[in-house]
């Protein structure tokens, strides 16, 4: 059986089933106790499970994220919720120096089991400094593993997974996410982290996304087949570790692709896929890669300046038109303008 | 032998001198004197092999302040914990790592603490609860607040000591781990190795008061403020606090003050200080003032003479174990940078 739930409602479910099977795990953030969660993810935990294992803290990122890593070292299970992955800028020292690189510098005598996980990327009108796209800079970091669900199922179940995995993970969810609903499996449902799913069966070009970005680019895929234009959606669901294989024998099929996702142009996740398919299915490509980001300018406040910066279904549209006609002039170069 | 055994002409008496202290007092005082030698002994050893390119990167030695660690260490029971900065060699051998283990590590050796992928800065051993060597300044401080956090959810009655460097009482991570620990009441032992120097810059250019453990009263806090003269007075006032902590689930903040010999690393000449400022120092070295101890209540020359005899033989079996260890594989790296399949 499945019910639909919120995507709130399915982190809550992960976090709460994983609390009651395993009580090294405990929840630890801003306002996630009495305050019942500064999105009401964590509504309701602090009565399940007492101040001991929900637990407030003060506004310390660095702190608790710290914390955090201490204990995940001698054998807890912490969860570490963000009120934003902005504020995670000032534990990014915890992240990259702690949580990552335990094992490493212990020769793998310690691990560091512990899930970061909060909203992430743009809000609305929230501004430049809590408005970023922050799994580019964690997703190159190797000991860390990072994943960004678009859906509730995917949420809870690789919530669990992130729980019960001996790795650090942080979770990437959206605020603009936390209200959808979805189905959602009822019962003890892992999905493995490291498994992108294609949602959208196509043909004539590949859109890789992941989060909130997956949603635009449904929107962008439904317009297009208006046009007769049939695309392929691979929701990537862990950007690291990536699911190359899925992404790359879609490619093989389409013989275009385009990456959509919030965030900067310049390196991260968008660039990792290009080089990856570049790299793996150059042989089967019609057109370059193309990506559909954000500015290149920090976030705006002005609402329609903030709409015109996010990655936009027009832009996607734009983008798929953009990289096929580039192909049929590639194979027909007389009868085409350039792309 | 080397520089530490004291010049004076301090013969083996013809019939030992009579005992001042009970003996058990006086086993324990040479306990810890034996642990310090090995640590300052090692030390000049590592420093020896770094000078032959044997050992790499920064090497950052403890020479002048092993009563810290020794003393502070010998207040802890197996079971409790140690997080400390990047001068950890000491600290982690008063915690009970092999000699081999830590030499090993430096020469970047698969037999190191670190299997040769931490090196001087990053010494773990889990065996003996050593959580690190750890190189960000003021980073580990909440990270050891974690780990007494787990100690307290846990109800197991571990406690944690944690040790930093006056110049790591400038940074968040410092005011944000002991104000966590202060809130949450958590059993650890904040214990601020004041060496007088952060890298080049004196304490006096550096921070706003003169007296580190001040900095407990903001947080509700208790503290102490000592000298490391005296290896038995460290274990006794660091005594009081690890009570505290295993007791009342209470953390302190302690300041040792002390002094390195060496220069922050082994690239620094310390040209920032006096060679009259240092040879005041060593005059109030805790090794020295350990064997003098010894001596004048009654242990005995032949006695202290086999316990160095032992600490030497240990030192050059390290070297040795050192230099004819292989270096780690390749196939190392993957493995160890996540538990389970590698995630790219």
């Amino acid at each position: 059986m499945a019910r639909v739930i919120r995507f709130r409602d399915a982190l809550r479910e992960a976090m709460i089933e994983e609390m009651v099977r395993d009580d090294r795990v405990f929840l630890m953030g801003e306002e996630v106790g009495y305050y019942q969660g500064a999105y009401k993810v964590s509504e309701g935990m602090l009565d399940k499970f007492g101040p001991q294992r929900v637990i407030d803290t003060p506004i310390a990122e660095g702190g608790f994220a710290g914390i955090g890593v201490g204990a995940a070292m001698v054998g807890l299970r912490p969860i570490i919720e963000f009120m934003t992955w902005n504020f995670s800028a000032i534990a990014f020292d915890q992240i990259l120096n702690g949580a990552a690189k335990i094992r490493q510098m212990s020769g793998g005598q310690f691990n560091c089991p512990i899930v970061f996980r909060g909203p992430n990327a743009s809000a609305v009108q929230v501004g430049s400094q809590h408005s970023q796209a922050m799994e580019h800079f964690y997703a190159t970091v190797p000991g860390l593993k990072v994943i960004a669900p678009a859906f509730p199922a995917d949420a809870k179940g690789m919530l669990k997974a992130a729980i019960r995995d001996d790795n650090p993970v942080l979770v990437m969810e959206s605020e603009t996410l936390y209200s959808i609903k979805g189905e959602v499996p009822d019962g003890d449902v892992v999905v493995p982290l490291g498994k992108a799913e294609i949602i959208r069966r196509g043909t004539a070009c590949t859109l890789v996304s992941y989060s909130r970005m997956t949603h635009v680019t449904v929107e962008a895929a439904a317009a297009l087949e208006k046009e007769g234009i049939s695309v392929e959606i691979v929701d990537l669901r862990s950007l690291r570790p990536l699911d190359e294989d899925t992404i790359v024998h879609s490619v093989r099929k389409t013989h275009h692709c385009v990456v959509v996702h919030e965030g900067w142009p310049y390196g991260g996740v968008g660039a990792e896929v290009a080089d990856r398919v570049q790299r793996l299915a150059f042989d089967w490509l019609d057109a370059p890669i193309l990506r559909v980001t954000t500015f290149d300018t920090p976030m705006p406040y002005n609402a329609k300046l903030e709409q015109l910066c996010m990655p936009q279904a027009g832009r996607v549209v734009s983008a798929v038109k953009r990289a096929i006609a580039r192909g049929r002039a590639a194979q027909n170069p007389s009868s085409s303008a350039q792309a | 032998m080397n520089i530490l055994m004291p010049s004076t002409d301090q013969k083996a008496p013809e019939s030992p001198v009579p005992l001042t202290r009970p003996s058990a007092e006086l086993d324990h005082l040479a306990d810890l004197y034996q642990r310090m030698l090995l640590i300052r002994r090692l030390e000049e050893e590592a420093a020896r092999a770094y000078a032959k390119g044997k050992v790499g990167g920064f090497l950052h030695l403890y020479i002048g302040q092993e009563a810290v660690g020794v003393g502070a260490i010998a207040a802890l029971k197996p079971e409790d914990y140690v997080v400390t900065t990047y001068r950890d060699h000491g600290i982690a051998i008063a915690k009970g790592m092999n000699p081999r283990a830590m030499m090993a590590e430096l020469y970047g050796k698969a037999t190191g603490c670190s299997g040769g992928l931490g090196g001087s800065m990053h010494m773990f051993d889990a065996k003996s609860r050593m959580l690190g060597g750890h190189a960000i300044v003021g980073g580990h401080i909440p990270l050891a607040a974690g780990v007494a956090f787990a100690s307290k959810y846990r109800a197991d009655g571990t406690v944690t000591l944690c040790f930093f460097g006056d110049g790591a009482v400038s940074i968040a991570g410092f005011h944000e781990g002991v104000s966590l620990a202060a809130l949450w009441k958590l059993p650890i032992v904040f214990i601020c190795e004041n060496n007088e120097y952060s890298m080049g810059t004196p304490l006096s250019r550096t921070m706003s008061i003169e007296d580190v453990s001040m900095k407990a009263l903001g947080y509700g806090m208790d503290r102490d403020r000592f000298f490391a003269d005296d290896v038995l007075s460290v274990e006794h006032r660091i005594g009081e606090a690890v009570a505290r902590a295993r007791d009342l689930s209470l953390p302190t903040l302690v300041e040792i003050r002390t002094y390195r010999y060496r220069g922050h690393s082994m690239s620094d000449p310390a040209k920032y200080r006096t060679q009259a400022e240092l040879e005041e120092h060593k005059k109030r070295d805790p090794i020295m003032r350990a064997r003098t101890e010894l001596v004048r209540d009654g242990y005995g020359e032949a006695r202290l003479k086999t316990l160095e005899d032992g600490v030497e033989a240990q030192v050059a079996d390290a070297v040795k174990f050192a230099e004819e260890s292989p270096e780690p594989d390749v196939s190392v790296l993957e493995k160890t940078t996540y538990d389970g399949p590698f995630a790219a």
